[in-house]
């Protein structure tokens, strides 16, 4: 399975996502929560814009040196008992989880959420060599559990209200019907549990991976990371190469960054910080970190790309961005949806249903201003519009040619000016993607330079 | 001071009335107005669209018309036309001849509003407009060139007018360039949660910097049969003055 997961063209998708009221609600309340929270609790943090500019200026700095990181965190992790693997692309990632799971004769995997291991379709492939892979993030396992796919970065199961999580409970757990929060958490809580128990191996994402020291760090708030990646005989976290801080002190900052901008929290419940396996009884006997690439080494080339790179995936740009806000996750028909997902997913995937992605933005520039580590988003898009424009519909690259001719003289601006007064039903029928639910304000009878020229501004 | 007006291609041709109330405004401001007549666009639908080789072209122009002003300033009443100027260093990167010059035009560009009150210190200009008005951020005037005190202190000067906030005046109407024409159906779904903000605020007017953003919002008014007018920031600010 690819990054992209729709065969739709995603004007359609998109459109089917604006006829569902239901989803339209649970986004609208479930965006603003998070969007508030965050803002509350940033408030009172005196050196809030301090410390994105500090996160930037790391993630900045590690990026450009990303080999040199690379090889200081291969180096310390091995001393610390850490099994390295470089994957290239998601199919040699998943034939290593899949043959580590193999050799620890693992059955059920438990796993813990992670943007990365979607990105790669690792569920997919483990269940394909007849591995049970089991989601132990509860927004994740309902999504697994209705056969979906996630439609935000940390909250997975944002489009789906309580009333239809019940539904699913009932159904597929076999529980009586309630909606009772506490009640469908502990039914969730009683099967999961059981899973933790069963299973000898546990893959997790990384968010932080530290050169320094080797270390890697995983942030949660439901404790299911934590028995993922200390119960089973074996840990395997797949980490995207990006996700390097230099230092060990680097985490700081972004324990300050990520909670906050995530889901509004001051801190998360869990923070994992795990330096090779079993150390002093604690933990797997083995600890795996499956190092992939997967298109980015690719987005490292040029300055502007590689911001893209620097995103810890708080989803902060979703909950703000206007578009998100109104057609959710799965309209954009990629593993990472909203602002950042416009951005990431052409480049990770290219091809024509991501190469339109960076088209469903209006540019507002709101995603800029929440993100963490300062990625200019908005610049972004633009890059990759223009990267694309060359390969756009024929009558646009067209239409903007002849424009720029047009605007490159006073004299054929005025032309064009005057012919479309005379011949309004020219344009003016072509402009239905417009006047389908909006007036066109007429142009105006004499221009503002016409105006001038006659002198009624004297 | 003297002042080149760049007045926008929409304005020119579709809201010249605000083209004439920034006149108006800037001159009460004591400010002399010359307009340079062979201009055209900013660049910023191919810019923004990803047509780099077109707006380059169109970029060029505004360029060379600007670069050889001799007036102080350069003021349009957009701010994302304003946003544009301030876009033309990146847009000639890496073109070691035109980058300097692509600077020091964009130094010299304002936003009507924010001009007003930075550069000039002028928040009074003598305006009376009876009614509640709301105040709608136009996303590039607030978030690339940092305008969101200015537009309120200069509409709270306006004798009559009451600025009512309403909820989220900060998010996007919805209009972006070719985005309101290439997912419309997108763009007036973000127009309507916007609008739905005004339902009970009874306001007579939303007033912003752009007129795009007002093309948008009050096109949709009027498609839904609403009293709510759509007033430019210049226009308030030059209402209710005997000429």
């Amino acid at each position: 399975m690819s990054i992209v997961h729709s065969t739709r063209p995603f004007e359609e998708d998109a459109k089917k996502a604006l006829a569902d009221d239901t989803l339209r609600g649970a986004l609208r309340h479930a965006t603003d929560l998070f969007a508030g929270r965050r803002l509350a609790s940033i408030e009172g943090i005196d050196d809030w814009e301090d410390l994105r500019e500090r996160g930037r200026a790391i993630k900045e700095h590690a990026l450009f040196h990303l080999d040199r990181y690379l090889e200081e965190f291969v180096a310390n992790g091995e001393r610390a008992g850490v099994k390295f693997h470089w994957a290239r692309d998601a199919s040699e990632a998943c034939r290593i989880v899949g043959s580590i799971a193999a050799r620890v004769s693992a059955r059920k995997v438990v796993k813990a959420k992670s943007m990365t291991t979607e990105e790669i379709g690792l569920n997919h492939a483990l269940e394909g060599e007849g591995f049970e892979p089991v989601e132990t993030d509860l927004g994740e396992w309902i999504i697994q559990l209705a056969g979906e796919l996630p439609s935000h970065i940390i909250a997975p199961a944002i489009h789906k209200t309580k009333g239809q999580i019940a539904e699913l409970f009932v159904d597929k757990l076999g529980i009586e019907p309630t909606d009772d929060v506490l009640q469908l958490t502990a039914a969730a809580r009683k099967v999961l549990r059981s899973y933790f128990a069963e299973s000898d191996l546990g893959v997790s994402g990384v968010n932080f991976g530290v050169a320094e020291t080797g270390t890697i760090m995983i942030i949660e708030n439901e404790g299911n990371i934590r028995m993922a990646t200390s119960l089973p005989k074996a840990h395997v976290a797949v980490m995207g190469i990006e996700k390097l801080v230099p230092r060990f002190e680097d985490l700081e900052v972004f324990l300050r960054l990520l909670p906050r901008s995530g889901a509004g929290q001051h801190l998360t419940s869990y923070q994992s910080i795990l330096t090779g396996p079993n150390t002093g009884g604690e933990g797997p006997d083995e600890l795996h970190v499956v190092l992939l690439d997967n298109g980015r080494t690719g987005m490292l080339r040029r300055e502007v790309t590689r911001q893209s790179l620097a995103c810890i995936r708080c989803g902060a740009c979703l909950n703000v961005c206007p578009v998100y806000q109104q057609i959710g996750g799965h309209a954009y028909g990629s593993v990472y949806p909203g602002p950042i997902g416009a951005v990431i997913t052409p480049q990770l995937a290219p091809g024509d249903r991501s190469s339109k992605l960076p088209f469903a933005s209006s540019l507002c520039g709101a995603c800029r201003d929440v993100c963490p580590v300062k990625i200019d988003i908005p610049a972004l898009l633009l890059d990759l519009r223009a990267k694309v424009s060359a390969d756009g519909p024929a009558l646009e690259r067209r239409g903007f040619r002849l424009w720029a001719w047009m605007m490159r003289s006073t004299a054929r601006y005025r032309l064009g000016a005057k012919l479309a007064r005379l011949f309004p039903w020219a344009w003016r029928g072509r402009a239905g993607a417009w006047t389908d639910a909006r007036e066109l304000r007429p142009l105006a009878r004499r221009s503002f330079r016409e105006r001038w020229k006659r002198g009624e501004l004297a | 001071m003297r002042v080149s007006l760049f007045v926008t291609c929409l304005v020119d041709q579709f809201w010249p009335e605000v083209g004439t109330a920034t006149v108006e405004v800037l001159r009460r401001a004591g400010c002399e107005v010359v307009f340079d007549e062979r201009q055209t666009c900013c660049a910023q639908p191919a810019f923004n669209t990803g047509y780099r080789d077109e707006a380059r072209a169109v970029a060029e122009r505004f360029i060379e018309i600007y670069e050889e002003t001799d007036a102080d300033a350069i003021v349009m009443p957009s701010g994302s036309c304003g946003a544009m100027a301030h876009h033309l260093p990146e847009l000639f990167r890496d073109d070691a001849a035109w980058l300097p010059r692509a600077e020091r035009v964009a130094a010299k560009t304002f936003e009507l509003g924010s001009f007003l009150v930075r550069e000039l210190g002028v928040e009074e200009l003598g305006a009376r407009f009876d009614g509640r008005v709301t105040w709608h951020d136009a996303c590039h005037g607030l978030r690339d060139l940092g305008i969101r005190d200015e537009p309120r202190r200069l509409i709270n000067a306006v004798e009559g007018a009451e600025l009512v906030e309403m909820n989220a005046a900060d998010s996007c109407c919805g209009f972006g360039g070719t985005f309101s024409v290439k997912h419309p159906d997108i763009s007036v779904a973000i127009l309507d949660h916007k609008l739905a903000e005004l339902r009970d605020k009874e306001v007579d007017a939303v007033v912003s910097g752009d007129v795009s953003c007002l093309m948008q919002i009050g096109g949709r008014l009027q498609r839904q049969g609403s009293g709510i007018r759509t007033l430019h920031l210049a226009e308030l600010l030059a209402s209710g003055v005997e000429a």
